[in-house]
């Protein structure tokens, strides 16, 4: 898998490098401003580009913008955005586009290699990821009114992960149950939502996100 | 606090029509007056009683004791009683003919009259606490000077009505109707008298507009705040915002000093710690050093989440990043109550003023989900001449009461810093309306290279 990586900290960009190499991804180019980006995402056509939110030179959301930038100068690119914090303006921002392969991660979520390697190969596979930390506070605006009230405790664990982005079998392992066990919790949580069900695990996502970002 | 806009200049012009118009404003203007005056009266009679009631006390003498000491309660009772009724409402009273002389002046007489009150306090005012307020106003007294002296000032604007009555009702008057007798002076015949009636309607009605605009300037030099008091009270104010921020400055880097020293720093501490046990057992025990390894790793994980919500705190970086509107979004996107945000900025505010009325409306709709149980929230920000005003309402169910909480203070208190203020309406039963005002000019909007 080839992939694309902004990050203006040198230790950055090269602890990603080094930790993508070790499982095996290839890093076809490792830049660290928005422009370059650019260029290096048509120039090399990567699986998957990795994106810094702050960017020189204003270090703001450049980040946000250089990967809005690059899926519309390559469309349908694979874009991860990380970032030191999440907003739901930016994952919205980010979501917007409707056609998946998005991701948007906090940087935390590099420690934890495996983890982090899986949300690149979803995102590259055009699927999606979201950080938990996004989704508990999609979660806990949602509480507050009683449209998630109707859920069990097991079925709001299985609606974060599954918003997160996460397959069936992906939430089977986190919660230590059968995939059978967790295609009946998501049929019972589309059914109480009155959402409509679909196999195709990124047009779910992007059905429940809408449902608790609405 | 309204904020007022400066009235249109209309110059008074010269001719017939303008001077009817300028005649029926003097009549206006003596109206004022003449109600000023009703004002005064009240307080002659109050004093005229209480000295009567105090000299009949002390110096009277002849006639029985004890009807001497009624004469001097019932007296005393009335004056004192009269002031404490009407006092207040008199003053009030002064104050708002003033504004409105204030007023017609700049519409009228093209006169632009500045005026500075000192701000109705927010907490419902006791009898002693708006009597306070309005003796602490400069401008209370500056405008019941205005009304003392404007029975003499006023002539000015009545002048040109009583020569237009005079020539109409006094010269021509006896000519109309044989009620009226004629002025006696040699050579009175009718041809003369309608002449000179006419004459001197015309002199009244043409004069009319100097004289209504020398009027205004004299107001002006009466109702114009004094600007050695004025810049008492704002030396006063200054001094008071100006302790205030820097306290809550202080009190912030404490905080955030605490927090990092309790917090991040004590977490790295102990990721140090765990890290060299690790190091200690990877040889015999390779096991229990993974262990100890993880436990950093998820101690690292804690450190950065509470530097996140610090951060988040003290400047939250959607803030820095996207302004004032987009930074409000990401926090109506983060709370349960539905918010519709409506913003016509177009530009930055100031860095600083920025930050304060962001944590201002975060305050607010941290109360609005606390207390109000409002199902939805509106959002307004508009920024009009030099000012930035952002609107807060809710349809909860009111009864917000600033004087009890210290969230509400805080945030005006912050707002003073700036010379800004904070306005709010909430009946029982709702809703809640707070508005926010700080003067402030926008940085053209950031042009962006993407």
């Amino acid at each position: 898998m080839r992939v694309v990586i902004a990050e203006d900290l040198f230790l950055l960009r090269d602890g990603l490098t080094r930790m993508l190499q070790a499982h095996g991804l290839q890093i076809t180019a490792a830049v660290d401003n928005g422009a370059d980006l650019l260029a290096a995402v048509t120039a090399d056509q990567p699986d998957v580009a990795i994106v810094d939110v702050r960017l020189p030179p204003t270090f703001t959301d450049e980040g946000i913008k250089a990967a809005l930038a690059a899926r519309r100068e390559v469309p349908g690119l694979p874009v991860l955005v990380l970032s030191q914090y999440v907003e739901q303006l930016y994952a919205r921002e980010l979501l917007a586009g409707g056609s998946g392969g998005i991701g948007y991660l906090l940087k935390d979520r590099v420690f934890d290699s495996g983890q982090f390697v899986d949300a690149v190969r979803r995102v590259a596979a055009g699927g999606t990821a979201m950080d938990p930390e996004v989704i508990a506070r999609l979660l806990d605006r949602n509480t507050g009114d009683g449209t998630l009230a109707a859920l069990s405790p097991r079925e709001r664990e299985v609606l974060a992960l599954m918003a997160e982005g996460r397959s069936n079998a992906a939430i089977a392992q986190r919660l230590v149950i059968t995939e059978r066990a967790v295609a009946k919790h998501t049929a019972s949580i589309f059914l109480k939502l009155g959402l409509q069900p679909s196999d195709d695990d990124n047009r779910r996502v992007l059905a429940v996100l809408a449902y608790l970002g609405g | 606090m309204a904020v007022l806009t400066p009235p249109p200049r209309t110059r008074p012009r010269f001719g017939p029509q303008a001077g009817l118009v300028a005649v029926t404003r003097g009549v206006v203007f003596t109206g004022l007056m003449l109600a000023g005056l009703g004002l005064l009266i009240v307080i002659v009679a109050a004093l005229f009683f209480t000295a009567l009631g105090a000299g009949i006390l002390i110096a009277g003498n002849g006639g029985p004791q004890d009807k001497r000491v009624l004469l001097a309660i019932i007296a005393l009772g009335t004056g004192l009683g009269l002031a404490r009724l009407a006092g207040p409402a008199v003053l009030l009273g002064s104050r708002g003919l003033a504004r409105l002389t204030r007023q017609l002046a700049g519409d009228w007489c093209g006169v632009l009259i500045p005026e500075r009150y000192t701000p109705r306090p927010d907490e419902a005012l006791t009898y002693t606490g708006r009597l306070r307020w309005l003796a602490m106003d400069p401008a209370t007294w500056r405008d019941l000077r205005w009304t003392v002296a404007n029975p003499v000032t006023c002539i000015l604007a009545a002048l040109p009505a009583v020569i237009v009555v005079t020539g109409l009702v006094e010269f021509i008057g006896p000519e109309l109707t044989r009620e009226i007798p004629p002025p006696a002076f040699p050579g009175n015949t009718a041809g003369t008298l309608i002449v000179l009636g006419l004459a001197i309607t015309s002199v009244g009605v043409l004069a009319a507009p100097a004289l209504l605009r020398a009027y205004g300037l004299v107001a002006r030099s009466m109702l114009t705040p004094d600007g050695e008091a004025e810049l008492a009270q704002r030396v006063r104010q200054l001094t008071q915002t100006r302790t205030e921020a820097l306290d809550t400055g202080a009190t912030e880097i404490r905080r955030i000093e605490r927090d990092l020293h309790d917090g991040a720093q004590a977490r790295l501490v102990a990721m140090g710690m765990t890290l060299d046990a690790a190091g200690q057992v990877i040889d015999t025990n390779p096991e229990a050093a993974r262990a100890l390894v993880l436990e950093a790793r998820d101690a690292s994980v804690k450190a950065l989440a509470e530097l996140r919500a610090l951060i988040r705190g003290i400047h939250p970086p959607v803030l820095a990043d996207r302004g004032l509107a987009d930074a409000i979004r990401a926090l109506a996107l983060d709370t349960p109550a539905r918010i519709h945000l409506a913003s016509d900025l177009n530009g930055r505010p100031p860095a600083p003023v920025e930050s304060a009325a962001y944590f201002a409306v975060s305050e607010l709709l941290a109360n609005v989900s606390k207390h109000a149980e409002a199902r939805q929230t509106w959002i307004d920000i508009r920024h009009t001449g030099e000012m930035l005003r952002i609107g807060v309402t809710d349809n909860g169910h009111g009864g917000a009461d600033p004087s009890r909480g210290s969230g509400l203070r805080g945030i005006e208190r912050r707002l003073a810093a700036f010379d800004g203020v904070l306005a709010i309406s909430s009946p029982p039963g709702g809703p809640t309306a707070v508005t926010m005002e700080i003067p402030c000019v926008l940085s053209s909007p950031k042009t962006s290279s993407c």
